[in-house]
């Protein structure tokens, strides 16, 4: 089946029209087992990607070997054709490549403001010389604030603005994470099941913001077990099991896979669960 | 209609973790006998709070709670296990370092004579739970884990089983299976009362259902009452699963 | 019992320089573990290496004592890189343990006969503060009123060691509440989160231990010109673990914390080691000999701490909301 996205037909590891990163042979293993052993895959530039698959897929270990938060054991991978293999997490971050965690790391210490301010990058206040003079850095945190008070108004937090972010409930403190991560403008946004904990009627809102994001030209890729946020809103998926990339393509094609509907999707997909026979062994056990 | 004493009845409560801040503001639920309770609603709106109230682990402030006519309020949790309530958290619910076995027979800590009689009730629930009942907790995916911490809390042949969000974090096979297992276990009698994130899936399941906002039991009904209502699909449901 | 006498002995300890040297420590830890998490429990060695810093240059090198001050701050921000390079990538647990090691080092480094002509061995150093107190503006005389009736030179060093801490708090503070602070805070909870934020978390660390030991080598100085002499016994854990004391006792993300409970502290170890020896004299405490006095002071100390960790670990001006998150 053709589409825009890709050069030939969707199928696991194909070469697409414009990728903004390109992964080779990544491979991570821990003592016996293999947790990523992705041959080749490259995510499409200016478009939203999902990343799906089991528990134990191997999908947050390869998303933490990309952005440097892990070391693989072979395998090399390019970021705007810039090689990244070996680049330390804080540089990649430099580089455009922001992500979100899986368990989500709002910093509870601080106020949902100070949050915000800190996912800002070009702060010369940040620097230690220069954090002594308070006006070389004065009118750059105004303009971040200005900044960080809009993003909050769009994910709902602004009431929350001064809280310490313990406070926050759990999809509050994924909606800030999310949040922070967009204050740096990034080029690529790797969230890590953003939507997990957050209320049905407000995952809507958002899914309107990251469809913005891809409006501004930035790049988004999603782990998600949501499969209605993928559906709507993703332009490409990729389905990870057991470490390796086994299925890739438009939304409609990869949820039509009998092998991805068996391991991952269930046949129960679209049915009230209600009335889903079950069985049940005689109260005669007790 | 059953003019019996509720399972549970959680009436005007007010609780929180920090002084002078209140999760639950006046929140009233009721589990009757057999009654497959589902609790939904937004962020922040106190689900776990008011579930881990019933549990004893949250400040009660103002309110009082009844556990088949008893008062239970403030006791603590391993009072609250002798008496019938069992908890099954979000996370760190089993022991890795255990077996599925060891993990029951930690369900059944405070009876041990009674290991046998409710291992083999669990199992015939959970068939998967005595194929493997040598396999170390910690090897086992997400949803498996849900199961082992699901039987381990039927060990003790509880009133009311509580349960905060079983279905997070997993696939979306795993999260139907969840669900079918919990109305599995519902079936076998057990009054269950649990939180949930995803409130479509919940409210198919479940028998009544309570909408909880800013720390207030805002809305209730059946599941089906709920689930087809427009204000609450406005409100709290999103109609993503009708795009 | 001669309370008058306790009493003004004790508001005494509230100007001494002795309390300056711990207060200027505490402030640098407070860098170290309140503001960045860092567990270090080797402040005593930044405070020596500061001291012989100072002191070794003016004797061994014959370099005026304002070059030496300067030396003794470079000599602790390189003893600061040379520890924090490989210990900074290491959990905090560990950080601690090599900490203390590298304070015991230094301190029989500095006993060792083999370099004892430069660093006078376990006799230690004198004699290298001539310039301080020549440059002293205030003419012989006595100064104050009441308990606080200085000499002219024990009113220059205090003037100096409280002008050191006022320029330090304020330095402190200006940092902590500007963008790098914000940082600093959020390495403090989780670095990852804040290396995912494009922030490069080893150099910040390494900045807050070489700026944290620099106010220690202050701290160090002050000591050992007051005493007119440094000697290596003086820096061992006992010193170490009255500036944790003191840091606790105030509160540990704060920069009044360690300036109030530096003066809190030696106030009341004044009083307490007043009012024991009172009732030794006069016959109240039969068991207990005045030397002993000094030794449950001590005690007193170890007490003191683990009552404030268990009961108050915010200290006096600590934020609770800042600590309860933790529990």
């Amino acid at each position: 089946m053709a589409n825009e996205i890709s050069i030939g037909p969707a199928a696991p590891g194909c070469k697409k029209h414009d990728p903004i990163l390109v992964a080779d042979n990544v491979m991570r293993q821990f003592g016996g087992l293999t947790a990523v052993n992705v041959e080749h895959v490259e995510i499409p530039r200016g478009q939203i990607t999902a990343l799906i698959g089991p528990n134990g897929a191997g999908k947050t270990t390869f998303f933490n070997l990309l952005t440097g938060f892990d070391k693989p054991n072979t395998g090399s991978w390019t970021f705007e054709g810039k090689n990244l293999a070996g680049v330390p997490s804080y540089k990649v971050a430099r580089l455009g490549m922001i992500r979100t965690f899986q368990l989500t790391k709002a910093l509870s210490l601080l106020t949902v403001i100070e949050n915000m301010r800190l996912g800002a990058q070009k702060q010369p206040g940040e620097n230690f010389l220069r954090a002594l003079i308070r006006p070389l850095w004065a009118k750059n945190e105004a303009a971040i604030t200005v900044k960080a008070d809009d993003l909050l108004k769009r994910f709902k937090l602004d009431a929350k603005r001064e809280d310490y972010a313990a406070g926050l409930s759990g999809g509050q403190r994924k909606l800030l994470e999310m949040a922070r991560a967009l204050m740096s403008e990034p080029k690529l946004v790797m969230l890590d099941e953003p939507m997990a904990g957050v209320n049905p009627a407000l995952t809507q809102s958002l899914l309107d913001h990251i469809k913005d994001l891809k409006k501004n030209g930035t790049t988004v890729l999603f782990v998600e077990h949501d499969m209605h946020m993928v559906r709507h809103i993703s332009d490409w998926v990729i389905v990870m099991a057991e470490g390796k990339v086994v299925a890739e393509g438009p939304p409609a094609q990869v949820m039509k896979d009998p092998a991805v509907i068996d391991a991952y999707l269930g046949a129960h997909a679209d049915t009230d669960l209600g009335t889903v026979a079950i069985n049940v062994p005689g109260k005669a056990g007790n | 209609m059953t003019t019996q004493t509720p399972v549970v009845y959680a009436e005007h409560l007010d609780a929180g973790y920090l002084p002078g801040i209140n999760i639950l503001n006046d929140c009233s639920l009721v589990a009757n006998q057999g009654e497959l309770i589902g609790i939904i609603g937004p962020n922040g709106a106190g689900k776990s709070t008011l579930l881990k109230s019933i549990f004893g682990q949250v400040n009660i402030r103002s309110g009082k709670i009844w556990l088949n006519g008893e008062d239970i309020t403030g006791l603590k949790a391993n009072k609250l296990v002798s008496k019938g309530v069992a908890f099954v958290p979000q996370t760190n619910n089993v022991f890795p370092s255990l077996t599925i076995e060891e993990n029951l027979q930690m369900g059944v800590f405070q009876t041990p004579k009674r290991f046998d009689e409710r291992f083999d009730f669990v199992t015939s629930l959970f068939p998967d739970l005595g194929k493997r009942r040598h396999q170390k907790a910690g090897s086992l995916s997400g949803g498996e884990r849900q199961m082992v911490a699901m039987g381990r809390a039927l060990m003790i042949d509880p009133s009311v089983l509580l349960l905060d969000e079983p279905s997070a974090g997993l696939s979306p096979v795993r999260q139907d299976e969840t669900f079918l297992r919990v109305r599995e276990v519902n079936q076998a009698g057990v009054t269950v009362i649990m939180v949930e994130q995803n409130a479509r899936r919940c409210l198919q399941i479940c028998d009544r259902a309570y909408v909880l906002d800013q720390g207030h039991d805002a809305h209730t009904g059946t599941g089906r009452e709920l689930l087809n209502d427009p204000k609450m699909i406005e409100l709290y449901l999103g109609n993503l699963a009708d795009l | 019992m001669d309370w008058l006498n306790i009493g003004s002995l004790a508001l005494g300890e509230l100007f001494s320089p002795f309390t300056a040297t711990f207060i200027l420590c505490a402030l640098g830890l407070s860098v170290h573990f309140g503001y960045t998490g860092l567990l270090n429990f080797g402040q005593a060695a930044f405070a020596a290496v500061g001291a012989y810093g100072m002191a070794i240059s003016v004797l061994t090198f014959g370099l005026p004592l304002g070059v030496g001050i300067l030396i003794g701050l470079l000599a602790s921000a390189v003893f600061a890189v040379i520890l924090g390079i490989p210990t900074l990538r290491l959990r905090a647990d560990y950080l601690a343990i090599v900490t203390i090691a590298a304070s015991e080092v230094f301190r029989y480094f500095m006993t060792t006969i083999g370099f004892a002509k430069v660093t006078g061995g376990s006799n230690g150093l004198s004699q290298f503060g001539e310039d301080f107190w020549a440059a002293n503006p205030f003419p012989e005389g006595t100064y104050g009123f009441g308990p606080f009736m200085y000499r002219a030179d024990e009113l220059w060093i205090r003037v100096v060691a409280f002008a050191l801490i006022a320029v330090g708090a304020v330095f402190v503070w200006l940092l902590m509440r500007s963008p790098w602070g914000r940082v600093l805070k959020g390495i403090r909870e989780d670095e990852d989160a804040v290396r995912s934020l494009g922030k490069n978390v080893f150099a910040y660390k390494l900045q807050a231990l070489i700026i944290g030991g620099a106010l220690a080598a202050l701290g160090g100085m002050v000591f050992v010109i007051n005493l007119s002499n440094v000697q290596p016994q003086s820096w061992g854990t006992t010193f170490t673990f009255m500036i944790w004391t003191v840091l606790l006792l105030g509160g540990a993300a704060t920069i009044l914390g360690p300036i109030v409970g530096g003066m809190v502290f030696f106030v009341l170890l004044s009083v307490t080691q007043g009012i024991m020896s009172g009732l030794v004299d006069i016959g109240a405490l039969p068991f207990l000999t005045l030397p002993q006095v000094g030794q449950i002071r001590f005690l007193l100390i170890g007490l003191a701490l683990m009552l404030l960790v268990i009961f108050r670990p915010q200290g006096i001006f600590g934020n609770k909301k800042e600590l309860q998150f933790n529990g």
